[in-house]
């Protein structure tokens, strides 16, 4: 073992942890070596955390990073980086890439950009079926199998609306552990979708997404994965009547897990009347009653997660009239604050209940291995420092991806990310990035340490 | 006023004084000479995104009877069917020095897209928007009523007690929105009448009633049955099972026509479907306006023109 | 401060005179239009009308309406919108005589839109210009054939013409302008 030379010694003093404890967090190797009050500083880096909140690495289970084939939009590095500037430190990179995430290739080359990139742990999701067409069952032994070792496997953009195939795919995952992350939308009662369906989509003349298409899918696939005795994911429920479907697969005993993006949790679809392709998502912003039905849902434990479902675009595929633009927002430098301001300002959460929400659960969902969930000795060393009480009108310069389609722009949001740590190597440091050949150097460092 | 995107968020006052100016366009067009010289120097570009014979050469002899330039950009075979996006488009317009523009569009809210883009500042008119608005339609409708309901007395007059039935694809017509919204805002009571599965599922804050049983809202004795066009694609979609029952249930038929007070006025904003939303003999007759309706067109758009082009340009946001 | 420059019976009086001249040059009241250029000229050519009517018993009574200009202003886009009023000429205007009637003349830019405004009704034989109000700085080469009161202003200076059906009461009053 190679002993540390002192720019791999990181002390953060005077952080307030989740459950409110003071402490100073001495980190080395990647890992954290000593936790308490008054450590000694010698030969360290010293990051001085008095008044902020130091939390478990965020986590995210839904990313879109573009790479391969839409690098226009977005990179793994760009993404990365979008990431780390939002405390995340690790993200599962969504399958709709361009060749899809359908075989153990493309996983593998998406790991290994994640791993040169080095602001986070990327960890790829496996398309469920070939090219995301919902006809035949991609690879997924394969993909689990690989180096990159895939665990959650989703179409995510698409539905995977065949019965028989949903059924096929949660049963043939329970042989490693793996899960279905589905996209529930069905697609018939959802042709040309523009927004929720409801008082306001009639009045724009926009064709509506009805909550119907999207409880509808939820309640038959917890009833698939009762029958087989699989593990099922929901990915971003957006209404009230499915945080109902899975209340009740959940007291009933089916393993299922679900999640809810940031903007679920703030916006409603009143934006939308604007005609700005910002608000433009999929599954789309939703009323008031279903913001608040996530908001409970997250609290009392029904929805398991917060996850982004970033979705960088170009600049034209939203400057343009509503129904030409493309679905999708950023979210990874925002999620934090967008939590902050939606569920723990308002007292539903609060920072422990975050950490389970953005570290920890996410973590355990994705199969996450060596993420811990408590910053204690001898934990992986990822780390986000939170200021809680700075406030900042949300910008562009907030950005540090390719896409700059943020619902937030102009709002003022709380809350700040002062530092990421990765494997115990800062990515974002006084609320900047890292140079990138810093983190990875710091990255090759720590690899040829373990080595 | 600097663009007129919708109806929804037109006042009494404003619409009435639009319907006002109108009265004076209807005037122009009743003496020899037609023109006036008002937009001399002005350019109106027609930019239509859809076919729409009949609503470009409404705009454009508006337009001309006002003294503008008027250009017409139709999307079909040109640039724009071949990706050019709407903001290139626009800023083409801008180049050219448009004063004001015309926009039919099949996607609803583009021209509150444009209105809003900063990429061309020039007065935007709705003429049509997806299943959204098509304002001058509507505005056109008041107009025909108000002169009906008034004969050579209709300046200030609004539609107050008024009862108007619109019936036939409430789901996806602009006019009946943008009629809802501008009836109801000059004091008319509306009833829709439609088919269930062409009417928006939450209807509720319309200030509209809605019924499905065309017979019964005939007997109520309407002042007004406003018939909207149905679209062969809506059938082949299962909004309903065919043709024939459409225009058995949901058709101004021979006999429906019959029941109603020969003082009540049957309105359509063309083009008819002849014998399935209207029959002959309801279309040709002396209650029918379609042809009225498309005389007031001009003078209605004239007037739009007038208040969006002629005054002072108010400063851009 | 305002100043009264004309009484209700000063207008009267004034509005007499103009209709006497306008029967004495047109040799009585046949072939006469008389066009009000809204708003206040409309009145005023109503009550030359019916002053006429009282001179002339015996004969047809005078065809009188409104022009209104605004479609035909040299102006429209250096100012708001304005709302126009209606227009209603009487007939035809081919080969009559018509007196255009406002209350006050001043560039001139008004009555060279009215004239406009007319050539698109026809082909009047003459066109004539009754004015309640001359006060100068004509910015066209236009001429009053009939004023009621010549009043040397300052382009500082504003010209009130209150006239009862309007306004409920009735003078002519100068405003402004500084010291007099």
């Amino acid at each position: 073992m190679t002993s540390s030379t002192p720019s791999e010694r990181t002390l953060i003093t005077g952080a307030t942890l989740a459950d409110g404890r003071r402490t100073d967090l001495l980190l080395e190797n990647g890992r954290i070596t000593e936790t308490g009050s008054g450590l000694s500083s010698a030969g360290a880096a010293v990051v001085d955390a008095d008044g902020l909140l130091a939390l478990p690495g965020l986590v995210d289970l839904h990313t879109h990073l573009r790479e391969p084939g839409y690098e226009q939009s977005e990179t793994v590095l760009t993404g990365s980086r979008a990431a780390a500037a939002g405390g995340f430190t690790s993200i599962f990179a969504m399958a709709n890439t361009s060749p899809v995430a359908d075989t153990a290739g493309v996983v593998e080359q998406v790991l290994s950009l994640g791993e040169q990139a080095a602001y986070a742990t990327v960890r790829p999701i496996g398309a469920v079926t070939v090219g995301l067409a919902g006809e035949k069952l991609a690879e997924l032994g394969a993909m689990a199998a690989s180096r990159a070792q895939v665990r959650v496997f989703s179409d995510d953009g698409f539905c995977v609306s065949d019965p028989l195939l949903m059924r096929r795919a949660l049963e043939y995952v329970k042989g490693f552990d793996g899960v279905i992350a589905q996209h529930a939308q069905e697609p018939r009662l959802t042709v040309g979708a523009q927004m929720n369906e409801g008082a306001l989509s009639g009045e724009l003349g926009l064709t509506g997404w009805p909550a119907v298409a999207e409880e509808s899918i939820i309640a038959r696939d917890v009833l698939l994965a009762e029958h087989v005795g699989s593990r099922l994911h929901i990915c971003h429920v957006s209404t009230a009547g499915s945080v109902d479907v899975i209340r009740w697969a959940k007291a009933r005993g089916i393993n299922v897990t679900a999640e809810v993006t940031p903007h679920h949790l703030l916006l409603t679809e009143e934006l939308v009347a604007s005609y700005d392709a910002r608000y433009k998502v999929n599954p789309p912003l939703r009323r008031r009653e279903d913001v608040e039905a996530l908001r409970a849902a997250l609290a009392d434990g029904t929805i398991d997660i917060v996850a982004t479902d970033h979705a960088p675009h170009p600049v034209e595929a939203k400057d343009c009239e509503w129904d030409a633009a493309a679905n999708g927002m950023v979210g990874l430098e925002s999620a934090l604050s967008v939590v902050h301001a939606s569920v723990v300002a308002n007292g539903l959460l609060d920072w422990n209940d975050v950490a389970r929400v953005l570290s920890g659960a996410p973590a355990q969902i994705g199969r996450l291995a060596g993420h811990s969930s408590v910053l204690e000795v001898g934990a992986i060393a990822d780390i986000v420092l939170y200021d809680p009480n700075a406030s900042r009108e949300f910008s562009t310069q907030n950005l540090a991806g390719k896409g700059v389609n943020s619902p937030y722009l102009a709002m003022t949001l709380p809350g700040r990310v002062e530092a990421t740590f990765r494997h115990g190597y800062a990515t974002v440091l006084g609320g900047e990035l890292v140079a990138a050949e810093q983190v990875a150097r710091a990255a090759s460092v720590l690899s040829g340490a373990s080595a | 006023m600097r663009h007129l995107l919708s109806t929804k968020d037109l006042s009494r006052e404003a619409a009435i004084e639009i319907l006002d100016i109108a009265e004076d366009m209807a005037d122009v067009q009743q003496r020899e000479v037609k023109k006036l010289p008002t937009l001399r120097g002005k350019t109106v570009v027609n930019l239509f995104f859809e076919d729409s014979t009949r609503t470009r050469i409404s705009f454009e002899a508006a337009a001309k009877r006002l003294s503008a330039d008027v250009i017409n950009f139709s999307a079909k075979g040109s640039s724009v069917s071949k990706g050019e996006s709407l903001k290139d488009t626009a800023q083409t317009l801008a180049a050219i020095g448009a004063d004001g523009v015309v926009i039919r569009h099949g996607a609803s809210g583009a021209p509150a897209v444009l209105a809003a883009s900063g990429w061309i500042d020039a007065g935007i008119i709705n003429a049509g928007d997806g299943t959204h608005e098509h304002p001058t339609q509507a505005l056109l409708d008041a107009f025909t009523i108000r002169r009906r309901l008034h004969p050579g007395a209709s300046r200030g007059r609004d539609l107050d007690g008024v009862t108007v039935t619109i019936v036939g694809d409430i789901l996806h017509s602009r006019v009946a929105r943008s009629n809802v919204w501008l009836l109801s805002t000059l004091g008319a009571s509306v009833h829709l009448v439609a088919p269930p599965t062409l009417v928006p599922v939450h209807t509720t804050a319309w200030p509209a009633t809605i019924g499905y049983d065309l017979d019964a809202a005939i007997d109520a004795a309407p002042d007004v049955v406003m018939m909207l066009r149905i679209q062969a694609e809506r059938m082949n979609a299962a909004f309903f099972p065919s043709s024939r029952e459409y225009s058995r249930t949901w058709g101004l038929d021979d006999d429906r026509f019959r029941r109603l007070a020969p003082s009540s006025i049957v309105m359509h904003p063309g083009p008819m479907n002849r014998g399935l939303e209207i029959s002959s003999a309801a279309a040709d007759s002396a209650q029918s306006t379609v042809l009225e309706q498309v005389a007031n067109g001009v003078s209605v758009r004239m007037a739009a023109l007038y208040v969006l082009l002629s005054g002072e340009r108010e400063v851009a946001r | 401060m305002a100043r009264t420059v004309l009484q209700q019976a000063d207008i009267a009086r004034a509005l007499t005179r103009i209709s006497h001249e306008i029967l004495e040059s047109n040799r009585g009241p046949d072939n006469l239009v008389i066009l009000g250029i809204p708003t206040r000229g409309v009145i005023l050519a109503r009550r030359i009308a019916e002053t006429i009517a009282r001179i002339e018993p015996d004969a047809a009574p005078v065809a009188v309406g409104t022009l209104d200009v605004t479609m035909y202003r040299d102006d429209l886009s250096r100012t708001r919108t304005r709302t126009p009023a209606p227009t209603h000429v009487p007939g035809s205007i081919d080969g009559k005589t018509v007196v255009l009637v406002d209350d006050v003349l001043y560039s001139g830019r008004t009555i060279r839109s009215a004239l406009d405004a007319l050539n698109d009704h026809g082909r009047p034989s003459a066109v004539r210009l009754a004015v309640l109000v001359d006060r100068g700085h004509r910015e066209l080469p236009i001429r009053a054939d009939y004023v009621g009161k010549n009043l040397p202003t300052s382009a500082a200076e504003r010209i009130n013409v209150h006239l009862e059906e309007i306004d409920g009461d009735e003078f002519v009053s100068i405003e402004g302008g500084g010291a007099e």
